[in-house]
Parts: C-alpha cells; sequence; structure tokens
C-alpha cells in the first residue's frame, strides 16, 4: 500500500491488519510516556484546505507521538491566495521535505490527483463528499473494540449521506469486514445513485431503531446544500432524529456513534450524545492510534 | 501493505522457515528438508532454561522485586517457563510481561516491514528488576531497542539480560547475564530457534548462508 486514498478496494485483511497495529498504537498512548522513536527525522507535512479541526489535531498527535515533526499548511493566508495551482502547493511541500501527505480538500479527488504528483506517501484526509478513510478505520476499530468482532454486525447510517464522505468510507470498510449496514435518510439525502453499494435502505429511523447494533447518526451538511432538500428542522428530528425516547428503545448491547462535528438537538438528542453507551469520545481517542498506524504502514511499504 | 516479518535481529533466525514438522517429535534425528544441523534438543533447551533459572535465583535473592520481560516473539514463552521454573523451586509467581522493540528499531528504512508484537507490562516497573528475556542474543541491536523501549515504560532500578542461545557477533556494547547457551557462529548462518508455544515444534537449527 503507497496511499491511503479510498476504503473501497482495501480488503478484509487489509483492514485487520492497520485495525491489529492500531490496537499496539493504542497500547502506546496509554503509557507514562506516550511516545516512541519510530519515525523520527520524518516530516510530516499537514495540507488542509478545508476547515478542520479534531481531523487536524489527531493527525498532528499521531505524528507526534510517532516522534515525526510535522508541518502545516492552510489554504487561508496561503499562496493558493496568490492563484497557486493545487500540484505547485503540493510540489513545494514535497521540496521543502515532506516525507508524507496527509490531504483535506474541499473537491473529490484531490488527495488521489496529489498522489499522482508526489513521490511521497499520500493519506486523504477527506476529499469533498468522496472519503475520508482514516475516518471509517477509526470507527471500524471503536466498534471491533465493543463488539470483538464486525462480522454480522447490523449498523445502520442515519443523515446526510450524499454529503457525507464518512459514510462513503464506512460502507465499504464495514461491509469488507462483515456487518451488514443499511442507510437511513430522506431520498433527497440519499445519493442519486447506489449502485454497487452493499447496503440496505430506510426511510424512516424507527424501521432500525430496535434491531440495530450501532446507531451511526451523521449531521446535516448545510455547507454543502443538505439543509435545502430538508422540509424543516422539527419534521427532519420527527423521522431521523435519535431522540431520547428512541434511544431508549435500541437494544441494551447497542452503541451510538456519531464522527463530529454534532448538532445536538438535530440528528442526535443532548442526552444520547452523553448517554453510556455513546461513544463518540472513544472515536477521537481512537483515531489518534489508528492514524499513527496508518502512517507506520504508508512509511512501511513506501520502503520496500 | 505491511507483510509479517518478525521484528528480531535480522539474518539471525526466522529467515528460512524450516519444513514443518509434526508438534511433540522431540528425537535429535529430526527430519529437515535442508538438512540444518539440530544444535539443541528440546530436552537440551529445557536444561538450559532450568539453569539460568536457577542464576537468576542465585543473583537475585530477593525475588519479590524481579519482573520478567519476554521480547516477543519467543522471549515471551521464554520467560514464562523460566517463572514456572521459578515457581517449581521457591514456589513463588514472579511477574511476567513483553517488551516489544518493533517501534525502537533503527532500522526502519532497512527493514520497513517490521512486525509490532504486544507490549504488557504487569506491574510499575519503578524500582524494580527487569529481566529482559530473548531467544537469540546476537547484534545487540534489538537489546538497544528494548532497552530504550524500557525507559519509556518506567525507571527499573536495575536491567538484566537472559538469552537462551548467544551466537556472538556484537555491534554493540551489550552482553548477557544469563546465558542458555554459547554458539559460535559464522556471521552468514542463521540460527533458528523455534519453540512448541509459538511454532508447534521445539529445537535450535544453524542453518547455513544461502
Amino acid at each position: 500500500m503507497n496511499h491511503l486514498l479510498s476504503t473501497e478496494y482495501l480488503s478484509a485483511t487489509d483492514l485487520t491488519r492497520i485495525l491489529n497495529m492500531a490496537d499496539e498504537m493504542a497500547e502506546v498512548l496509554d503509557r507514562p510516556i506516550p511516545k516512541v522513536p519510530t519515525l523520527r527525522g520524518k516530516t510530516v507535512g499537514l495540507v488542509f484546505f478545508e476547515n478542520s479541526t479534531r481531523t487536524r489535531l489527531s493527525f498532528e498527535r499521531a505524528a507526534k507521538a510517532l516522534s515525526a515533526d510535522t508541518m502545516t499548511f492552510g489554504s487561508q493566508g496561503s499562496s493558493m491566495t496568490k492563484g497557486e495551482s493545487l500540484r505547485d502547493t503540493a510540489l513545494t511541500l514535497e521540496a521543502i521535505g515532506a516525507d508524507l501527505m496527509v490531504v483535506r480538500h474541499y473537491a473529490v479527488g484531490a488527495a488521489h490527483r496529489i498522489s499522482e504528483w508526489v513521490d511521497v506517501p499520500v493519506i486523504n484526509a477527506g476529499d469533498g463528499t468522496n472519503q475520508h478513510p482514516t475516518q471509517a478505520l477509526l470507527d471500524a476499530l471503536t466498534l471491533r473494540q465493543r463488539f470483538g468482532k464486525l462480522d454480522g454486525l447490523a449498523v445502520a447510517i442515519v443523515g446526510d449521506i450524499r454529503h457525507s464522505r464518512v459514510a462513503r468510507s464506512n460502507v465499504f470498510a464495514l461491509n469488507a469486514l462483515g456487518a451488514e449496514v443499511t442507510l437511513v435518510a430522506p431520498a433527497t439525502l440519499l445519493p442519486t445513485s447506489l449502485e454497487g453499494w452493499p447496503v440496505k435502505v430506510a426511510y424512516h429511523i424507527d424501521e432500525v431503531v430496535e434491531d440495530t447494533d450501532v446507531m451511526y447518526l451523521l449531521r446535516i451538511q448545510a455547507e454543502r446544500g443538505g439543509d435545502q432538500v430538508v422540509p424543516s428542522l422539527p419534521e427532519y428530528v420527527s423521522r431521523f432524529g435519535l431522540t431520547e425516547q428512541r434511544y431508549a428503545r435500541m437494544s441494551g448491547d447497542s452503541v451510538v456513534l456519531h464522527p463530529g462535528p454534532m448538532n445536538r438537538g438535530v440528528e442526535i438528542a443532548h442526552g444520547v450524545a452523553e448517554a453510556e453507551r455513546s461513544l463518540v469520545l472513544s472515536q477521537v481517542r481512537n483515531g489518534v492510534a489508528v492514524r499513527m498506524a496508518v502512517m507506520l504502514t504508508l512509511f512501511g511499504a513506501h520502503h520496500d | 501493505m505491511i507483510e509479517s516479518r518478525p521484528a528480531s535481529e535480522p539474518a539471525s533466525q526466522h529467515a528460512g522457515q524450516p519444513a514443518s514438522q509434526p508438534a511433540g517429535t522431540h528425537q535429535r534425528a529430526t527430519f529437515r528438508s535442508d538438512a540444518a544441523p539440530l544444535l539443541l534438543t528440546p530436552d537440551e533447551i529445557g536444561r538450559a532454561l532450568r539453569r539460568v533459572s536457577h542464576e537468576i535465583l542465585e543473583q537475585l535473592p530477593d525475588l519479590s522485586q524481579v519482573v520478567l520481560l519476554g521480547i516477543p516473539t519467543r522471549g515471551v514463552p521464554l520467560a514464562r517457563r523460566i517463572a514456572s521454573v521459578i515457581k517449581e523451586f521457591e514456589g513463588i509467581d514472579v511477574p511476567v510481561g513483553s517488551v516489544d522493540v518493533g517501534l525502537y528499531r533503527d532500522d526502519l528504512d532497512y527493514r520497513p516491514t517490521t512486525r509490532l508484537g504486544p507490549t504488557e507490562v504487569p506491574v510499575n516497573l519503578d524500582g524494580r528488576t527487569v529481566v529482559l528475556v530473548d531467544d537469540v542474543l546476537f547484534t545487540g541491536r534489538t537489546i538497544r531497542a528494548a532497552l530504550d523501549a524500557l525507559a519509556d515504560l518506567g525507571r527499573p532500578r536495575n536491567v538484566q539480560l537472559a538469552a537462551l542461545v548467544d551466537r556472538g557477533h556484537r555491534q554493540l556494547p551489550i552482553r548477557a547475564d544469563y546465558v542458555g547457551k554459547n554458539l559460535p557462529t559464522s556471521v552468514e548462518e542463521r540460527v533458528t530457534v523455534q519453540l512448541e508455544e509459538t511454532d508447534g515444534t521445539e529445537g535450535v537449527w544453524l542453518e547455513r548462508a544461502r
């Protein structure tokens, strides 16, 4: 594996290897000194063309826990505003000395394009509505910790699927690991075609609330127009929101996941976000371990 | 993707996978297709470990402060066996754990597909005597990495090293406190250790360079 751009082509073996390594990374993060010297002398370039807090900080922490140096490129206040092309920006960062690039971009395929231009490994940290593979990996790790395995797990992904790279990455990763995914959304928030997606579809959260092992909630992405196709928030909540009443109807072993940022009171009630079976903060913690594992994997394979 | 390659000494062992052999056939006349000489039989491994255990008992009378940390993969079962000999003779359970060195190696660029093993530290190491346990002591680089890892895991009062086999050719100023068997080897040869717990068969073989 030279780059991590998408979960679509990862096999169960590929995914399991990364998750196994992430387990070891989680152990490192629990140590009194949560830092190992493995990537000493390497520089990780964080290239963020789109706002991000948790993902950028998580990659930064992951790089630093492996003793890599980081340099951050943000599109605000950079030469992008002077008209520099994506290619020139990427080549410049490589020339400055990035040994690996983490790319977040608002356009689909940006990380993939950069991976064709540079000679260093590229991690897609989110490209438009397309893919966010490390998010799917951290979700898989969180579920594996909780349930032991993903095989046979019923996962409902509820919300703005259409604009969600998290949903796309998760559908393929979870399916490869044997989970059964149901998408739950109004038709206007589903992709125009689900051809080739290994999923079932439901149009009301009540169809899945009692039977699902995992309720995976997504916010409505107003910045990508998701709010334009929902008649009203109260109506959305009535059909798709995980209220406390619905949470109470879920099975006692089931869990709630959310990739953040949460819109409390819309897709997830405040009390549910704070509830015992909400794994939101475990997801965030596991993100660091998974990103460490991905970086190590890419550095390993790259020098082969 | 990641190839599974053990995180042990380069070219010291595991390099050529010996022909498989049914578990429990513990005779010297073990058949191996590449005719690698058997250096230690299962019985000899057992005797070497008993001697190492008794030396540890002599050197470290205050067993309450001792922790055995095996270096994955094969150092871990060896540490457990030493602990069970100590238990047999002194009736004391010495804590056993593991310390993986994959993240501390200095050769990521040369052996990029280092496999990671578990690190499990059963007790707080501060002020204790840690005995590191490994199967083959060769260049010393694994032990150097293990010492770095230990420094991040706690502050033991002292650290000792037990190795089943010392095959020489050190590249660093490192020595073992307890050695099961000194084996003079050529640097081109490979020493392969297999244990029932990890390999389903048992013995130490010398493989000629290819």
